[in-house]
């Protein structure tokens, strides 16, 4: 029986970042349903190795994660595994949300609203981060699907209330999380919800 | 592996060492060689004028600041080449290019003629203005220390893009934080049956060309190796060159296209003026 470590409700819209032990697992709860959660990546003894996800992507010739895709770095080694997953895609090509990206889709005056990369550089400046160690990221419980002439849209979500993923890290890891706060698409069904966080041991 | 990338030099690589040395032992005044000379021949495309060109070996690399206005070209004179890409803004080194907001914003994962290349903070790099190709990933990525080393065991002096990218920042003070997801050219990936990747073949022709016209300052770093799904393996020469391109008018195509790019622009030419670059 794997001890548990961590076990919180993270409430909606805020930034999340804990360290991961080679071999702990982190499981992500979506407790509402249709919640992404923008998450990175880092080896916590040299963060300038990082979730990449064109490698990601490379290393299983396709799009979507699910359970046995390696999260693969920046130098093409595997930062953690998705080793138990409920929902069966997530994305890997949207990337998070930002306030600049916003005045762009959405409109100018879009810019003072909460955002995922806004919340990333919150986070990181208190694990001495900072702006250029933000890429892109995966999107676990969201649904981009991609068609055969590159169509690309954010679509409603596959998860349920319950639904949940987990990654076992392969080095020792710091983990990222933006509970994404966008409200101008249906990443979110619109309305931003609470996630459970658990860390099991080995 | 191109011929410059070998590693031992050729007769007439000893040769000209020799004849550099006695110009340089004898005479006051170095004379451009033969090869200078050709670089330095004035030549235009459409009227315009070329400020630089280059042959980037196979498996070599390249970084340069293209400036606001100025057109990158890059030319696949086989047909085979694969050369991956990757821009900065050259005046705020943070600011990068971004493939998710470049797909996300277009609502299209694929790149070609009238679309935006864009960075993370929802303004344009690089518009793309000519396109005979019309297939280009962002999806796949680039070769590693670690690809490369797993398809040519044997194969220690080849080259990938990851340490290319490293390489060609390094000339420029930046390192392993700056290289970011790429964009390989001429090379065609699509999605299929919803999520797999599968790799197109021979999608380009000897001669096609993309032409990426800068928005902003851009530093661009190119590592012009095999697309790690690509079968012919093949790392030919590419020819680069940068020119003046026409000033791009207030109804240019790429800024009216959608409303999405007009609030870029808008964004990028607040930028511009926050640098003094535009008034």
């Amino acid at each position: 029986m794997s001890k548990t470590v961590l076990d919180i409700v993270h409430p909606a819209r805020l930034s999340w970042s804990h360290p991961l032990g080679k071999g702990q697992r982190l499981r992500i709860v979506d407790l509402e349903g249709c919640q992404a959660v923008d998450t990175l990546l880092y080896n916590a003894d040299d963060p300038v190795e990082r979730y990449d996800l064109q490698q990601t992507i490379q290393a299983q010739r396709a799009i979507f994660v699910t359970t046995g895709t390696r999260l693969m770095s920046n130098e093409g080694r595997a930062l953690a595994v998705i080793s138990d997953d409920t929902v069966g895609n997530h994305d890997t090509l949207g990337g998070a949300c930002s306030a600049e990206s916003n005045t762009v889709r959405f409109g100018l005056e879009k810019r003072h609203l909460h955002s995922c990369r806004d919340n990333f550089l919150h986070a990181y400046v208190s694990n001495g981060l900072g702006k250029d160690d933000i890429v892109g990221n995966i999107n676990f419980f969201m649904n981009v699907p991609v068609e055969q002439n590159g169509h690309l849209a954010i679509v409603d979500g596959v998860s349920r209330a319950g639904s949940y993923v987990e990654i076992e890290a392969q080095m020792n890891i710091v983990v990222m999380i933006s509970n994404c706060p966008q409200i101008n698409n249906p990443c979110n069904g619109f309305n931003p919800t609470p996630i459970r966080l658990t860390i099991f041991d080995r | 592996m191109s011929e410059g990338l070998k590693g031992q030099a050729s007769e007439a690589e000893i040769a000209r060492y020799r004849a550099l040395k006695q110009q340089g032992d004898a005479a006051p005044a170095r004379l451009h060689s033969e090869g200078d000379a050709q670089l330095a021949t004035p030549r235009t495309i459409s009227g315009e004028k070329i400020l630089w060109r280059e042959t980037i070996v196979g498996g070599g690399q390249m970084s340069r600041i293209v400036r606001a206005g100025q057109v990158l070209r890059l030319v696949n004179s086989s047909g085979k080449s694969t050369p991956a890409l990757i821009a900065l803004n050259a005046d705020l080194p943070s600011e990068r290019l971004n493939t998710g907001d470049t797909a996300k914003i277009q609502w299209n994962a694929y790149l070609g003629k009238g679309k935006l290349i864009y960075s993370e903070m929802g303004r344009v790099l690089f518009s793309i203005v000519e396109d005979t190709c019309g297939y280009h990933d962002m999806i796949a990525g680039a070769s590693t220390a670690a690809s490369v080393a797993a398809r040519y065991p044997e194969d220690v002096y080849r080259t990938n893009a990851r340490d290319n990218f490293v390489l060609a920042l390094g000339k420029f003070g930046y390192g392993r934080r700056e290289v970011v997801p790429c964009i390989s050219f001429f090379t065609g990936i699509d999605v299929v049956e919803g999520s797999k990747l599968k790799w197109l073949g021979d999608v380009s022709k000897p001669g096609d060309f993309v032409d990426l016209r800068a928005e902003m300052n851009v530093l661009v770093a190119l590592s012009n190796t095999a697309h790690p799904f690509d079968a012919r393996g093949s790392e030919d020469a590419i020819d680069a060159l940068v020119w003046q391109g026409p000033p791009a008018a207030p109804d240019d195509p790429s800024r009216t296209s959608c409303e999405e790019a007009q609030r870029a622009f808008i964004n990028t030419d607040d930028f511009l003026i926050q640098i003094g670059a535009r008034a």
